[in-house]
């Protein structure tokens, strides 16, 4: 196990850069016109995690970002993923 | 270094590939049978697959000295068909004895839907009665912890089937703990954008522990790296882990998983 620093000097920049991607990217979305979707919300509620005091939250975002249900869908009209739950309301 | 790569999709790469796999240290590659980014109209199609796994492809690996093992299925991207999927189920057991053939897989759920879970039941029927061991798919991005669940529901209602003998592919942080705490081995891959990258793989070997879990590339005609799982041993060692630990990890785990069946061995 790292201590502390070692794990600051081995991604303390690499972390630095994402978390300004992130940034960059509500700024661009914010700049942009039309309406927010379950997408956003889902991200939005994710980003919460990011400052609470919990020890899980990688795991906390994906659940977030996750499907919660455990019906079966009666059927796949596609094949490809979003990425959040389209139901998703916050 | 040494590793096995378990999970590539190697009729979609190119021969460049292999030379770099083998450069880097791989010792053996596998192929699960899967989506070829489009939907095959007919059962020869597949057919026409399973020949290139079983007899094309083995040989383009051994000009690099790597040895070349399969799996087969229908994948769930086409299960939604399940005519389809019922004629794919019945050819299977035309290649299955081949000496490159480790199981059935990579089988599993897309969309969580219906038809998707009883294509998948008829999978693990047959994987079951033939003794054969499964590689599970789970599905992407929000529909992964769902469909991870209804997988192990699957699994554990089918009194025939061993959990040792059964690795759950794709898993990340939040579903890692359901699939290990229910028995099974578990894969992690390393994909560029989705999926796992190198430094949340090590995390979860810190806090789950490598004793039944494997690294893979899962490299295919999609955004991926052939050589993610040697690139994530170099993180490991920037993070401090000895060689012996690294060894185990990506050589011995899956040597110990795959050498359940008696196709498995390297010279």
């Amino acid at each position: 196990m790292m201590k502390r620093d070692e794990v600051l000097n081995l991604y303390f920049l690499e972390a630095r850069s994402k978390l300004i991607d992130l940034a960059a990217f509500l700024d661009r979305v914010e700049r942009s016109s039309g309406e927010d979707d379950f997408r956003l919300h889902a991200f939005r509620a994710a980003l919460q995690h990011l400052s609470a005091a919990e020890p899980d939250k990688a795991k906390a975002v994906l659940t977030t970002l996750s499907d919660p249900t455990m019906e079966p869908l009666a059927n796949a009209a596609t094949k490809g993923a979003t990425g959040a739950w389209p139901q998703f309301k916050g | 270094m040494r590793y096995i790569e378990p999970h590539a999709h190697m009729v979609s790469r190119v021969t460049d590939d292999y030379v770099a796999m083998s450069t880097a240290g791989c010792r053996a590659v596998c192929e699960p049978a899967f989506w070829a980014g489009f939907d095959r109209n007919s059962v020869e199609g597949f057919r026409s697959y399973f020949t290139q796994l079983t007899e094309h492809e083995p040989k383009r690996a051994a000009n690099f000295l790597l040895p070349h093992f399969c799996w087969l299925c229908i994948n769930p991207k086409e299960s939604e068909d399940t005519k389809l999927a019922d004629e794919v189920l019945a050819i299977i057991p035309e290649f299955i004895d081949r000496p490159n053939v480790l199981g059935i897989g990579e089988i599993g759920l897309n969309k969580n839907s219906r038809n998707e879970i009883s294509v998948l039941e008829k999978h693990v029927d047959l994987a079951a009665r033939l003794n054969r061991l499964i590689l599970v798919h789970t599905p992407h991005l929000e529909d992964k912890l769902k469909g991870t669940l209804l997988i192990i529901d699957v699994l554990k209602n089918d009194p025939r089937i061993d959990p040792g003998r059964v690795l759950i592919d794709h898993v990340e942080e939040h579903t890692a703990p359901l699939v290990l705490e229910a028995g099974f081995w578990a894969g992690i891959t390393l994909y560029p954008q989705s999926k796992c990258t190198p430094s949340r793989a090590i995390d979860m070997v810190e806090r789950y522990g490598s004793d039944r879990l494997w690294l893979n590339c899962a490299c295919d005609w999609g955004a991926s790296d052939p050589l993610a799982v040697p690139k994530t041993a170099l993180e490991m060692r920037k993070r401090g882990h000895d060689e012996d630990g690294i060894d185990f990890l990506i050589y011995r785990n899956p040597c110990r998983f795959l050498g359940q069946s008696s196709v498995f061995k390297l010279s």
